[in-house]
């Protein structure tokens, strides 16, 4: 008997907390629900802490350590329970989850402060926060989905918080929408697991892999498909090609939702997901394959999208976006330590990029154009240094965390016989791209001069999403106080240090986050992937080509040959030489000749209309599947099956009761001789019948 | 002897006539006596075959040869009872329309 940690405590307790203000909250004070949700949360957060701590390897609790509550659903042989999964790679998520959902729900009591629904806001928060333990401390596929299909409700909820926005209740219904034709591929691909192995528990599916007794002509078409579908759903989770289109739009939502569901937290769910059924996917080279192609095809995507934007949200949105693409790219060659290690970083720095940009748009007053931004640097110190520190850190750029976590993948990348030289390539080039465009939101916003009200921007007139990204300049509702402080430097104010010191936690996080996974050529022990390590070797060896002498999910841990490591030291040369060569062009671009991209835009207009149109991919896909949906729906489903059948069927009873009593009513005429006649007719009748029953008798 | 099929022609003419005076007459007192002349055809259709099975052997030795007989006094007492009931009807009728024509009785109210 192994010691009881009470592992349902920690999602459930932001559930009561929800269930407080949510119920209640109306009629609470502000500083009543701020106090009641973070105290929650923190409770959360303690308790998590103390489990792993308690159970951190070494301890004597043996890992996996499930906790199972009592039996949720049985049908016939399957069943699912209640239960609660500890291992490493749950204990690395759930610290992320409590920790910096913690911090951002400090940062959002100042950031909401002087919003309507302030009841509101929290409770959703706390909502999400329980359903996304749930998720990753499930331990079944069952209960996972519960929590996965929870943070899709608390998005969609939080995304349409500005519900009298048009475009952010469109937007939130966009991610639910978006979101649940992924969930349906992982739906398909739960039935698949639940075929073949009879039950959805991580420890009976990968127990029976571990076994080996699969008949692998039968089996493997099987994990190519289970896999599949299981990736198929993180693509549309984790906002990745082809389902990545919600995430941007997202930005809808409050600044402290985009930094914790949007960027730190739920959207890494998929990666989670993929991890942890990281002994399916081992099985399944060609989807491991596909996951590699469009973690890759993502990452560029997103970060050539991420060029052109000018909303200083959408740039990080798709910054995120690009991101994710890394770590399905992790994940794709195998290197599942790394993907966890980039997505726990990354939950650092770019949770702290959103909250420093959520700090910049506070300071002015709402605006999220970063044309109209400028000079800021003096302006507000403390958000410049955060930001400079996350932005660095995104860029890849030692000792910072982004530089180790992505250094690790595009070195796993390199070696992989999924990934190779093209695809390393194309990483190094994402990464230089992700610098440039970083640096140049760093360089609009935070130097040169501010330009608050003073510019113009007319280029947004003849663009076909100017309502879109006009709602959004014109968003200084946001912010209820905007509007008498919006204009001149004087209304540009430093965030209160309720906001500011998450801020700072996050920028030392962001700061030495990297260094538990100091790869060995640098002399570092990579403690990430030894922590991860039991949990990654668990499964069998990644199946397929000859990955033996690379094994990928611990090459670095090989032993550190002079040629090795010479060759590390190149893959990350190019990486940090890619991040500097971005910092160049930034610099050169937008502090050094501002007139620069002007030049270059207008000769190349074709390839910048087509970028700052995001490819024109929403358009596409409204073309492709919306219109016909909804001419489909409007014309077959709504005028001909419901208005056709369905009220026929109901209208025509009627009618046709209708019309048979109007003919019988003609009988009734009160008219005697007419009933006499009637009389006369039916006896006839009835005589005229029995003559020749006997005639023919 | 007069044959039973004679009977039954003259029943069926006197019921018939009954019939076509009840559709196509308008007075009511006309009516009621048309209703009269059926019931009497068929009285009279009730004692030709009761006359005819007295005489005839009978197959079914359940059968009372009289019952038709015994019949058409049931008969004539229900229509001595319809015609106190009908003409009482009639009476009142008259009292509240002024009018035996029934064209112009057609509602299920006064």
């Amino acid at each position: 008997m192994t010691k009881n940690l009470h592992l349902w405590a920690i999602p459930l307790l932001p559930l009561v907390g929800a269930a407080i203000n949510g119920l209640l909250g109306r009629r609470f004070k502000n500083a009543m629900v701020s106090a009641i949700a973070l105290l929650f949360t923190a409770a959360s957060f303690a308790w998590a802490a103390w489990a792993v701590w308690s159970a951190w390897p070494g301890s004597g609790i043996a890992l996996p350590h499930i906790e199972t509550l009592g039996t949720w659903i049985t049908a016939g042989s399957f069943s699912a329970p209640f239960g609660f999964y500890l291992d490493q790679l749950s204990m690395i998520m759930v610290l992320v989850v409590t920790g910096v959902g913690f911090l951002i729900h400090i940062y959002s009591v100042g950031y909401m402060a002087h919003e309507g629904g302030y009841y509101r806001f929290f409770a959703y928060l706390n909502l999400f926060m329980f359903f996304m333990l749930t998720l990753v401390l499930a331990n079944n596929y069952l209960l996972m989905f519960v929590g996965w299909e929870g943070v899709g409700l608390a998005s969609y909820l939080l995304i349409g918080f500005f519900f009298l926005k048009d475009s952010a209740a469109d937007a939130g219904k966009k991610a639910f929408i978006v979101n649940r034709i992924g969930d349906f591929a992982f739906l398909i691909g739960m039935f698949l697991i639940i075929q073949h192995f009879g039950t959805l528990n991580y420890d009976g599916v990968f127990g029976k892999i571990a076994e080996g007794h699969l008949a692998p002509e039968a089996g493997w078409g099987l994990f190519t498909a289970i896999a599949l579908c299981l990736m198929f759903g993180a693509t549309g989770k984790s906002a990745q090609v082809p389902l990545y289109v919600w995430l941007p739009d997202a930005m809808e939502g409050p600044t402290p939702v985009s930094a914790l569901i949007h960027a730190a937290t739920m959207v890494t769910a998929g990666i989670y997901m993929i991890a942890r059924s990281h002994a399916i996917f081992n099985l399944a080279p060609h989807a491991l394959q596909i996951v590699a192609i469009i973690g890759c095809i993502t990452a560029i995507f997103a970060a050539t999208m991420g060029l052109a934007q000018t909303d200083i949200k959408r740039v990080l949105a798709y910054s995120t976006v690009s991101q994710l693409g890394y770590m399905f790219l992790a994940c794709g060659v195998a290197a599942y330590s790394a993907g966890i290690f980039h997505l726990m970083t990354h939950a650092f720095f770019k949770a702290l990029l959103f909250l420093g940009a959520g700090s910049v748009i506070h300071a002015v007053g709402g605006e999220q154009d970063m044309r109209r931004m400028g000079g800021l640097r003096k302006l507000i110190p403390v958000t410049f240094w955060v930001v400079t520190i996350a932005t660095i850190a995104i860029a890849g750029i030692p000792p910072f965390a982004g530089f180790f976590s992505k250094d690790e993948i595009l070195g796993a990348v390199f070696h992989s016989p999924y990934g190779g030289p093209v695809i390393w390539a194309i990483g190094v080039l994402t990464a230089g791209l992700t610098s440039f465009y970083m640096f140049r939101l760093w360089f609009m916003t935070f130097f040169g001069e501010l330009k608050l009200g003073s510019v113009d921007i007319g280029e947004e007139a003849h663009s076909p999403h100017a309502p879109a990204q006009a709602s959004h300049v014109t968003a200084s509702h946001s912010h209820g106080h905007a509007d008498d402080e919006v204009h001149g430097h004087g209304g540009v104010h430093e965030s209160p240090w309720v906001m500011l010191a998450p801020l700072v936690i996050l920028a030392v996080l962001s700061f030495v986050g990297g260094w538990v996974g100091v790869p060995q050529f640098m002399g570092g022990h990579n403690e990430v992937e030894h922590f991860l390590a039991p949990v990654m070797q668990s499964g069998p060896a990644v199946a397929g080509e000859a990955v033996s002498d690379h094994d990928a999910t611990t090459f670095h841990a090989g032993e550190a040959t002079p040629e090795n490591t010479r060759e590390e030291w190149l893959l990350a040369g190019a990486s940090v030489a890619a991040g500097l060569i971005g910092l160049f062009f930034a610099y050169l671009f937008y502090y050094k000749s501002p007139e620069l991209p002007e030049r270059i835009t207008s000769k190349m207009h074709g390839i910048y209309t087509m970028v700052l149109h995001k490819y024109y991919v929403d358009e596409g896909y409204g073309a492709i599947f919306v219109k016909p949906l909804l001419a489909l729906s409007t014309v077959v489903l709504w005028r001909g099956v419901d208005q056709g059948v369905i009220d026929g069927l109901v209208n025509g009873a009627g009618a046709a009761s209708q019309g048979v009593g109007n003919e019988l009513r003609q009988m009734q005429s009160g008219n005697i001789r007419s009933y006499a006649a009637w009389v006369a007719i039916g006896g006839a009748a009835i005589v005229g019948y029995m003559i020749w029953l006997g005639v023919t008798r | 002897m007069v044959p039973l099929s004679w009977y039954l022609i003259l029943s069926g003419i006197l019921f018939s006539l009954g019939v076509l005076g009840f559709l196509l007459k308008r007075n009511i007192i006309t009516i009621f006596m048309s209703i009269e002349l059926m019931l009497n055809a068929v009285n009279l259709s009730f004692v030709a075959f009761a006359n005819y099975w007295s005489t005839h052997p009978v197959a079914d030795k359940s059968m009372i040869p009289l019952s038709g007989q015994v019949f058409v006094f049931f008969v004539m007492v229900v229509a001595a009872a319809e015609a106190a009931v009908g003409l009482a009807i009639i009476i009142s009728v008259f009292r509240t329309r002024e009018t035996l024509n029934v064209d112009r009785v057609n509602l299920l109210k006064l």
